[in-house]
């Protein structure tokens, strides 16, 4: 199964390597939105909260504007009647799910140099702390942004349903993650933020579960 | 030859209170072409993509047997090759790029020798390295049929297959069907009487209302 769902990744990374379908969108969504962030602040210096929330609220609507793309581009080309010819659901939902989870590794790499690069109080404190929230944070948004991106494929108003739909889905994952990330710029120890760790690790492990159990479902019409 | 075996018990759909069809009960075993004609909106398309196993039934079941006993719809994919007018391919890449992907998805292996007979069959090996999206809607519906038949499945299930096609291309898509028939099931969903008179048993889906 995993060489099958690594051929759909790879074909996923080809097409979207010739097309431009999400790569084009999230690179001038990330500059516009830091831009207008850059702006609206002139010369003011943003506390480390601020800065901290306005880092999550850029991911959040970045991935909004690029991770729906796995599953829409498909519909769009009307593709999706072949992938249900040559794969298994399991084999889609894992394909797709390699390729948010590279994309927003690396949308979310870049925001993250963009920030330490352009804001004054984006300092990390406790580095190991802020890399897990990272991790585990990306691995979450991808893997909700996944089951919904297929959910909401077959809708007429797509564009309007993938941000609304998220919102109160990710809402515990981005509001746990700003926690994290103003406690690794505070310095704060592991062991202090055992609490919010657990909650993220939860959030990761009943989307997956929830979502490889859900999408068979979702993947038949 | 083949041995697999569809059959359908009882099987309805509606689309929402419309009625498509009801209570059609069927067994094809081993091999031959078999029909399903009825008029346009007739649900044709639909019994063709329940039997792939691609949308669900409102009631009643098809089920997929061969030697190893019953398939389980996970792996049901790998034992259907599917023509249609709505199925698409991926413009982007070659006509050799589409059967390299959808053999290593598959997960089958991919058999140079036998994807170069099929595209020479439909005459399409002079073009195979050029995109999709630079072939006409006569070449993509003979790539399709390449599409259907690389991976060797138990079930061919043809939609419209001469929809778009030439005399040339309707000729060579006839002898494909002829040839397959012997050896595995051929379900052929069309109007059209020439597609329809390779058929030995055609199923009228006007009676199933």
């Amino acid at each position: 199964m995993i060489a099958k769902a690594y051929a759909l990744f790879k074909k996923d990374f080809s097409s979207e390597l010739r097309t431009r379908y999400a790569i084009n969108s999230l690179a001038m969504f990330i500059i516009v939105a830091i831009s207008v962030i850059l702006f609206s602040i002139g010369n003011e210096t943003i506390n480390e909260s601020l800065t901290g929330g306005l880092f999550w609220v850029v991911i959040f609507f970045t991935a909004m504007s690029g991770l729906a793309r796995a599953f829409v581009s498909e519909e769009e080309r009307g593709t999706t009647l072949t992938l249900q010819l040559i794969a298994s659901p399991s084999t889609v939902f894992s394909g797709k799910l390699i390729f948010n989870l590279i994309l927003v590794f690396c949308m979310n790499l870049v925001i993250s140099l963009l920030y330490s690069a352009l804001f004054e109080n984006f300092i990390v404190q406790n580095f190991s702390l802020f890399l897990l929230t990272f991790i585990l944070g990306n691995i979450g948004l991808a893997v909700a942004s996944t089951i919904i991106a297929a959910i909401i494929a077959k809708a007429g108003a797509k564009g309007t349903l993938y941000p609304v739909l998220s919102f109160p889905i990710l809402l515990p994952l981005i509001l746990t993650c700003v926690q994290l990330t103003l406690f690794s710029f505070d310095g704060t120890s592991f062991e202090e933020a055992q609490f919010e760790l657990a909650i993220v690790v939860g959030y990761d492990v009943i989307m997956f579960t929830a979502s490889y159990m859900l999408f068979d479902f979702i993947w038949k019409d | 030859m083949n041995s697999f075996s569809i059959q359908s018990q009882n099987l309805s759909k509606f689309f929402g209170r419309r009625l498509i069809f009801k209570d059609i009960n069927f067994t094809w075993k081993d091999n031959g072409i078999f029909g399903i004609s009825g008029p346009n909106g007739s649900g044709k398309s639909t019994l063709v993509k329940i039997i792939a196993g691609l949308i669900a039934p409102t009631s009643g079941k098809i089920i997929h047997k061969n030697s190893d006993g019953e398939i389980i719809p996970e792996k049901l994919h790998n034992h259907i090759g599917f023509v249609s007018p709505y199925l698409v391919l991926y413009e982007e890449f070659s006509a050799w790029e589409n059967l390299k992907i959808f053999a290593k998805i598959r997960g089958v292996p991919f058999n140079k020798e036998k994807v170069l007979y099929y595209l020479s069959q439909f005459l399409l090996d002079n073009r195979k390295d050029d995109l999709v999206k630079t072939y006409s809607s006569g070449m993509k519906q003979r790539l399709k049929f390449a599409f259907a038949l690389m991976h060797s499945p138990d079930v061919l299930i043809f939609d419209e297959p001469t929809s778009n096609l030439d005399e040339e291309g309707k000729k060579v898509v006839y002898k494909i069907i002829l040839e397959e028939g012997k050896n595995r099931i051929v379900i052929v969903a069309s109007n059209e009487m020439k597609d329809l008179e390779l058929c030995q048993e055609v199923l009228f889906l006007e009676k199933y209302k």
